[in-house]
């Protein structure tokens, strides 16, 4: 036998797998992981800070930042906390786009997460037919926001412009095809025995740690705890929409990406009712020029992003700025579980940990 | 449980807390303002005997003379919310740690002692996490000066 000493081995903070700015220093004895140390901060902006100094709505582009493989998703939330802030109503036509926005929204990020768990596990087949099917997605963005990566199209009180010629047939097309992207994502890589090496009882993530962490989204449902907010407290208009919610009772690397691939369906099947029951109408409310909370006002207000629960907290001083914001980052709490779903596994795991996880740093870091 | 039922729950409480425990209910939340040196034999309570499994959310607001420390708790499957509340002086900013009730308190309550300078006593790794270590000084208090 060989003595080894105990060792450290630095992922990231520059590495591809660490999607953008994670330093996750593994502690090694031999090839075993001992622990793991998150490092964070490197994509901090201060954006709680910021907020101080903007006015309600100036500061919507800056939630666009959060998490920007889903940028629709984050901007809905704030927005939404706003708006319950100041008890503004939302015309019928702007909460139907605001649904098929965030859940193509869902539908990118989970693309994300199929693609770069493929890049990560050596799959590079993988990346490239979900960013194929993702840019599709892209050009919906484009088409309504004026940009792909960080349209801040949904405003404070509806959405910035009703939906463009051609929105509709286009949405349509995506949909109808998830199908086959979906399959597409399971026979080329969820039956593949390598991957299945790679992911199958990798990162066990136990129901009840999943929850006395925090964790939320589709990481605790592939631990077996089946609560979407989306369903435990409907939001918008998604008590309309039949949908389930994609659970898993294994915790592992594999049942997360199992997880993923099947809220894509889910998704495509709310769009599609979603495109059904768009009424028309007006897409912007009455809202306020200067908006303006009572004084001492307060609200916490939490989506189902998708990466788990997006929340906000905002205290009102009565000004034109909010008082304090602070936003409740699912990635950075989903990450706390990395050590604990990493230990005892080999070197490799982690790389499948982070990717399964689905961190945003832009998120985590704030 | 009920959004009823966390009224009286809140009212219990009340009785057994007297004056440590104020409530204050908006169109959003319970929200149990506790005395600090209450707060975490209220926690345990919440979580052991009325379920709040989760702590959703942790935060801290600057009021000048004092801070204010914000939890959100929630109940999976139960589906029921709570805000509990505690106050603490500026010149002494120091909080006991939720850690070992609910693990989900590590890194947030580092994040606060990171940007807003409260000091979680019993917390067993109470660094920065988001800034340099050697960074001076706490960005979300509000003396705190802005540059550039």
């Amino acid at each position: 036998m060989f003595d080894t000493d105990i060792y450290s081995v630095n992922v990231g903070p520059v590495h591809p797998s660490t999607h953008g700015g994670l330093h996750a220093e593994a502690i090694m004895n031999g090839e075993i992981i001992e622990d793991v140390i998150v490092h964070l901060g490197y994509v901090h902006r201060s954006v709680e800070k910021i907020a101080e100094g903007k006015t309600y709505q100036q500061y919507v582009p800056y939630t666009a930042r959060l998490d920007y493989l889903a940028t629709n998703l984050p901007v809905m939330g704030y927005c939404q906390t706003v708006e319950k802030l100041l008890g503004i109503e939302i015309p019928e036509r702007a909460e139907y786009i605001r649904v098929i926005m965030a859940e193509l929204s869902r539908i990118a990020s989970h693309q994300i997460a199929v693609a770069a768990t493929g890049i990560d596990l050596g799959a590079t087949t993988g990346l490239m037919y979900a960013m194929r099917d993702r840019e599709r997605i892209m050009d919906i963005f484009a088409m309504t926001g004026g940009q792909r990566l960080l349209s801040s199209y949904i405003r404070i009180g509806g959405v910035a412009a009703d939906i463009p010629e051609g929105f509709i047939p286009a949405v349509n097309d995506i949909v109808n095809d998830i199908p086959k992207m979906m399959d597409e994502y399971n026979d080329l890589l969820t039956g593949n025995e390598i991957w299945g090496a790679r992911m199958k009882g990798v990162g066990v993530l136990k129901a009840e740690d999943a929850i006395a962490y925090g964790v939320t989204g589709p990481n605790l449902r592939a631990s077996g705890i089946s609560y979407d907010l989306r369903k435990a407290e409907p939001y918008s208009i998604y008590d309309r929409f039949d949908f389930v919610v994609p659970t898993r009772n294994s915790g592992d690397s594999l049942a997360r990406w199992q997880v993923r691939i099947e809220e894509i369906g889910e998704s495509g099947r709310i769009i599609k009712q979603a495109l059904d029951g768009m009424p028309e109408g007006e897409i912007k409310g009455k809202v306020p020029k200067n908006l303006k909370p009572e004084a001492g006002a307060e609200v916490y207000h939490h989506i189902e992003s998708s990466k788990g629960e997006l929340g906000y907290y905002i205290v009102s001083d009565g000004g034109a700025k909010p008082y304090r914001l602070h936003v409740r980052a699912p990635s950075f709490i989903n990450l706390m579980v990395l050590p604990l779903i990493s230990r005892g596994g080999v070197f490799q795991d982690i790389i499948t940990n982070i990717a399964t996880l689905d961190p945003i740093l832009g998120e985590s870091d704030r | 449980m009920t959004e009823t039922d966390v009224k009286v729950l809140a009212s219990e409480l009340k009785s057994q807390y007297g004056d440590n425990l104020n409530i204050n209910a908006d169109r959003f939340f319970t929200k149990l303002l506790v005395d600090k040196v209450k707060l975490l034999d209220l926690m345990q309570l919440l979580h052991d005997k009325y379920g709040f499994n989760q702590l959703s959310n942790l935060t801290s607001v600057d009021y000048g003379e004092e801070f204010e420390m914000v939890y959100h708790l929630y109940s999976i499957p139960e589906n029921i919310k709570i805000c509990v509340k505690t106050r603490i002086p500026r010149n002494m900013p120091e909080a006991d740690s939720l850690i070992t009730i609910w693990p989900a308190a590590d890194w947030q309550e580092r994040e606060v002692y990171d940007l807003m300078g409260i000091r979680f006593n019993g917390h067993p790794n109470l660094i920065r996490v988001l800034l340099p270590d050697d960074f001076d000084g706490h960005p979300l208090r509000k003396d705190f000066v802005r540059k550039g």
